[in-house]
């Protein structure tokens, strides 16, 4: 086991706990670096999907991790983004100005979803979010003059200041550059007084209120910067698929990224990554079992929504902590071994809120 | 310092509190004591603006508060703590001493997402006073432990720490004996009266607890129903007539 001696309070503030905790870190990103020089090029559009997915997951992992409130309509969020930051590229904004514009405006519209939700929380949340997700998909598919309605809308290929981006590789290292940034600002953000305000209206929000943070604000800006995430995840995406139509933007789309965070792991950073992997190689993985399916099974729809559905059932019902709280388990029964105890990680029986007497 | 003036309040038919006036003076330990339904934690609420007064006025240190938001009140220097724990369960009880300190901060989001030397700084400012107060109350221990694996007496305290953060003129502390076992009771008292010589904190108490409120209280206010039935000093009010009749009955 190792022992991290503290001599100062800034040991508990810095993002690594150790110098060898930091160098695994920068081994990660080195290797993301230079992947691109050995991967296929399949391999590599893949990793940028990740990327993009752990993006949006970050956001959705603002929300619903650290704040509580669950939203089932993120995916109107990314097509926002997407949509948004195609048309103004489309009247020639350049890229380093109509990506951020994207973000900045699809947080604005969290902003009014976050004060509608002020009123709501849990199941109704979620369905008030899934109907505003509907009614982005349906403003859509029936603006024809601004979005190209179900005929799509043509992205134009990426380019910034004058150096393109449309190569698979070059495309790679931007979604990564975006990412880390995104990951350093949430860090940031989390191990602040913004952060802890979002956790504290997670666990008690009449707690929360007698320490004087306001829910408004704090619910607000959850989403908003939730939003924001997942509008550039969105701005990104639609350089990935090149052409933006409304069926690309489905609830399915939203159900894999509550799942992202769910079978990652919720309140942790990690599970936005394990989660980003775990949506991207899984239906690679169906795709190669499909091969060795009987034909009239395999060539019968819904089969992927059917093991997604499956495993976010499992996790719920074992591992509500998802891959993170594996990964954690795991790594203590390492550190402790042979000493670990079995029953380090049972859990007191929790009630929801509404069990409980006051 | 702080003052009700003939507040009521009703719920549906049930009147919770009606014509309630009371005092509490500055440096003051003021205990609110009554049988169960009495509606002490009631008057919490409304002081806490969880509740809206139907009747009366509220008033802290010569303001109006009865209409402030609820997390409003904090600001003005008001801390409480919750009968049944309201800690952040799923964080460490360092968390729940920095979150405490929302009130102080003075970064913005922005400088937040840079973690700008400012930021920075006022991290270890928090983190110095959580420490203090985690050195007050001995919870050295705990210090890295998540609240939900806590035993019951160490989360009031924790829970009395966390209002302490917030660096209150008044301290609520609503029923801080009940579930603690005798000698943690006996601690609170020193604790209590610390809290209130040392830091200066004028403290209003809801309390079971006779020895309690007969070993640091200054003045109590018996109710009952809703009502006030007196006030005055411990020894006093617990030989009152109508207090020793709503705890007996007649």
């Amino acid at each position: 086991m190792r022992f991290v001696l503290k001599t100062n309070y800034g040991r508990d503030i810095d993002i690594f706990k150790h110098r060898t905790h930091a160098i695994w870190y920068i081994v990660l990103v080195g290797l993301l670096i230079v992947a691109p020089l050995f991967l296929d090029i399949f391999y590599e559009k893949q990793l940028t999907e990740l990327f993009i997915w752990a993006i949006a997951g970050a956001g959705l992992m603002l929300l619903v991790g650290y704040t509580g409130l669950v939203s089932l309509g993120h995916v109107a969020f990314m097509a926002l983004g997407a949509y948004i930051h195609a048309i103004l590229y489309s009247r020639g904004w350049p890229l380093a100005l109509s990506i951020p514009a994207s973000a900045v405006m699809t947080g604005g519209i969290g902003v009014l979803i976050g004060v509608a939700s002020l009123r709501m929380t849990g199941i109704y949340l979620a369905i008030a979010t899934l109907a505003f997700a509907m009614i982005v998909e349906k403003v859509l598919a029936h603006w024809p003059a601004l979005t190209g309605g179900h005929s799509g809308f043509r992205v134009d290929d990426p380019n910034l200041f004058g150096l393109s981006l449309d190569s698979s590789t070059a495309y790679y290292y931007t979604c990564l550059t975006v990412l880390l940034f995104v990951f350093l600002a949430v860090i940031n953000l989390l191990r602040s007084p913004t952060g802890r305000s979002f956790i504290a209206v997670r666990d008690s929000e009449i707690s929360a209120q007698a320490l004087g943070v306001s829910l408004l604000r704090t619910k607000t800006l959850a989403f908003a910067l939730s939003a924001a995430l997942t509008g550039l995840a969105g701005a990104l995406y639609a350089h990935r698929i090149g052409f933006l139509f409304p069926d690309a933007f489905t609830i399915m789309t939203s159900i894999m990224l509550l799942m992202l965070v769910v079978v990652g792991g919720l309140g942790s950073l990690h599970g936005v990554v394990f989660g980003a992997f775990f949506i991207t190689i899984v239906p690679q993985i169906i795709a190669i079992v499909r091969d060795w399916l009987p034909a009239e099974l395999a060539q019968r729809g819904g089969l992927e929504p059917l093991i997604f559905g499956g495993v976010l059932i499992l996790f719920l019902m074992f591992e509500p902590l998802g891959f993170y709280g594996r990964w954690v388990k795991i790594r203590l029964f390492f550190s402790q071994f042979p000493l670990y105890r079995r029953k380090t990680f049972l859990r007191q029986k929790s009630y929801l809120k509404t069990e409980r007497v006051h | 310092m702080l003052e009700t003036k003939g507040i009521s309040v009703s719920f549906g038919g049930v009147h919770a509190i009606q014509d309630l006036s009371f005092q509490v003076e500055e440096g003051e330990i003021f205990s609110i004591m009554g049988p169960n339904g009495a509606g002490k934690t009631t008057v919490f609420n409304l002081i806490s603006r969880f509740y809206d007064v139907d009747e009366g006025r509220i008033s802290f240190e010569g303001e109006d508060i009865t209409n402030v938001p609820p997390h409003a009140i904090a600001r003005r220097g008001i801390a409480r703590t919750f009968q049944n724990v309201e800690l952040f369960d799923h964080e460490t009880v360092l968390k729940n001493l920095l979150i405490a300190q929302h009130i102080h901060r003075k970064t913005s989001v922005l400088t937040e997402f840079l973690f700008t030397p400012k930021v920075r700084n006022q991290e270890i400012t928090f983190r110095k006073k959580a420490e203090d107060v985690i050195d007050l109350l001995h919870l050295q221990n705990y210090r890295e432990k998540t609240v939900d694996s806590l035993p019951f007496g160490i989360r009031k305290i924790v829970e009395i720490g966390r209002a302490l953060c917030m660096d209150p003129k008044l301290l609520l502390l609503d029923e801080p004996s009940s579930g603690l076992n005798p000698e943690e009771s006996e601690d609170l008292s020193f604790w209590i009266e610390d809290i209130n010589e040392d830091l200066g904190i004028t403290i209003l108490m809801v309390e079971h607890d006779m020895n309690l409120i007969g070993q640091v209280s200054n003045r109590v206010l018996a109710m009952a129903d809703g009502r006030q039935l007196t006030i005055g000093k411990p020894e006093e009010v617990r030989v009152h007539p109508d207090v020793v009749d709503a705890y007996l009955g007649t």
